[in-house]
């Protein structure tokens, strides 16, 4: 679960989301809101399940 | 360009870590695919900020770029495959053991300290990315001056002082912590570059290859006439991507990753990792140059700023982090490898502080930065001919009778001949780069690790004779 999350948010918020941009469905600001979010959301997530690991 | 392995050997080397005087046993050996992950992180480091812009501020056309990114990929990965990991799994030896073997301990010092003050240079540039980020906030941006050692702003000289005093404190504290941070940070990296490239082509309003190819040449011709003319034709290109990590793989220093692998199939391990970081990423770090210069007509490689220009608070970010993580183990691999100048008795974190002492003071001058492409030619010119002596002693030694490993044989702490075969053709190569003929840094590294090669023989039969 942790891991679907870590890969959702650079996946979705931050990759999708420049595509999206790069195809003119969301605009600059909301794409780097969305990266920010992504960003903020690997990292709180990511070192839980890789500590594990 | 890869980091963190020159660190695990220093550490292995200074800290007594795992076999570092002993063949790998059987046990502990990986398959080859475990090498793919290992290095898939290694070549997405800060260094990409900054060398990426560069080829389009030399002018290399976009074609070029691409076609010759790619060739000199697939030779270095085929370098590591056939040049460094047959060896490796042959010998199951540190780089350092290998070569104290062949050239005597007292050598592997000098060669140590070589090593450490290039490592300070490479921190140095990383120190000036990471501050060319924590100045975006604050409105402060780098200026690079003409001469080699100008300096930028006072208050950007500042931020660079502030971020070199942290990471060196960081690093003399320990290695560990940002070394799991940096594993953690990698693939969120990796992904960060590509979205600032896809963001950079939205910028340049790319809606096919033939506008893209329209944007990249009108960001050239504008650095091209502020600049001047520049030639970073296809070749050059090929030989600088082959080459960046020539003293990883002609150097033979991933001998120390590699001597874990079952078999040689582990010299493919770096594909994934080069084609991330010396591919992708420096082609979407070219992109945002290229986009900068449409959207402000400013030609200035500023890592910070373009990645703020692309993807906003994540760029900054990811700057810092970028830097930071690649320059924090580079300062405390310097700092281990000048702990041998202090003595016995001073504290453990001293050559830390005065690696990171050097390290900042170089990150001060941004043109040094600035000329990473030359820097890294330079760092596997000076590097790479000890694993010209290290291949040469392994298969020609018996073949040609002269005496293999000659350090261990003969109880001799410094062989005087690796020392010649390396220090002549370096010698040679550093004059031709800076001497009048101005020679491309990376163009001596094949000539140098042929002619120190050829050298050591040569003067060991001499010897025998």
């Amino acid at each position: 679960m942790l891991k679907l999350i870590s890969t959702l948010s650079i996946g979705v918020l931050i990759l999708l989301a420049s595509i999206f941009l790069f195809l003119g469905i969301l605009d600059a600001t909301k794409v780097n809101i969305s990266m920010l979010i992504g960003t903020i959301i690997w990292f709180i997530v990511t070192p839980l399940w890789m500590k594990e690991e | 360009m890869s980091e963190n392995h020159e660190g695990e050997l220093t550490l292995e080397r200074n800290d007594g870590g795992e076999f570092e005087r002993t063949p790998v046993p059987s046990s502990k050996l990986k398959g080859w695919k475990s090498f793919l992950g290992m290095y898939a992180g290694e070549h997405a480091a800060g260094t990409e900020f900054m060398i990426g812009p560069l080829f389009l501020a030399a002018g290399a056309s976009l074609k070029d770029l691409l076609i010759g990114l790619f060739i000199g990929n697939v030779l270095a990965i085929l370098t590591w495959r056939f040049i460094v990991a047959p060896i490796a799994v042959s010998k199951k030896l540190t780089l350092y053991y290998q070569l104290e073997k062949i050239a005597g301990k007292h050598l592997v010092k000098v060669y140590n300290v070589v090593n450490g003050v290039l490592f300070c240079f490479l921190a140095g540039a990383m120190i000036t990315v990471s501050a060319s980020a924590v100045g975006i906030p604050f409105d402060i941006n780098f200026t690079v001056p003409k001469g080699i050692f100008g300096l930028s702003t006072p208050s950007f000289s500042m931020i660079v002082i502030i971020v070199g005093v942290v990471m060196t404190i960081v690093a003399a504290a320990g290695y560990n912590t940002v070394s799991k941070f940096a594993n953690i940070a990698a693939p969120w990296m990796i992904v960060v570059f590509a979205a600032c490239g896809i963001s950079a082509l939205t910028q340049m309003e790319v809606t096919s290859w033939g506008s893209l190819l329209t944007e990249w040449d009108n960001g050239v011709n504008v650095v091209q006439s502020v600049s001047g003319k520049v030639d970073f034709g296809f070749w050059k290109i090929v030989i600088f991507s082959w080459l960046c990590n020539a003293a990883m793989h002609f150097g033979m220093a991933d001998l120390s990753i590699m001597r874990f692998a079952k078999d040689s199939r582990a010299g493919w391990g770096p594909s994934i990792g080069m084609f991330l970081g010396h591919y992708m990423a420096w082609i979407c770090a070219s992109f945002m140059l290229a986009a900068q210069i449409k959207l402000t007509g400013d030609i200035s490689a500023n890592p910070g700023a373009l990645a703020w220009s692309a993807v906003g608070w994540t760029g900054i970010i990811c700057v810092i982090v970028a830097g930071w993580t690649t320059a924090n183990p580079t300062i405390y691999r310097a700092g281990l490898a000048f702990q041998s100048l202090f003595p016995l008795k001073a504290k453990s974190y001293s050559g830390v502080i005065l690696a990171g002492l050097v390290a900042t003071a170089a990150g001060i001058f941004p043109a040094l930065s600035a000329k990473l492409l030359d820097f890294v030619g330079l760092y596997g010119t000076i590097l790479g001919p000890m694993g010209g002596v290290i291949f040469v002693n392994h298969y020609l030694a018996k073949k040609m009778n002269f005496t293999q490993n000659y350090a261990d044989e003969k109880g001799s702490s410094f062989n005087m001949a690796v020392l010649l075969a390396w220090v002549i053709p370096v010698a040679l190569g550093l004059y031709f780069i800076f001497g009048e003929q101005q020679l491309f840094a990376a163009y001596a590294v094949i000539p140098c690790w042929i002619a120190s090669s050829l050298l050591y023989v040569i003067i060991m039969k001499f010897q025998k004779s």
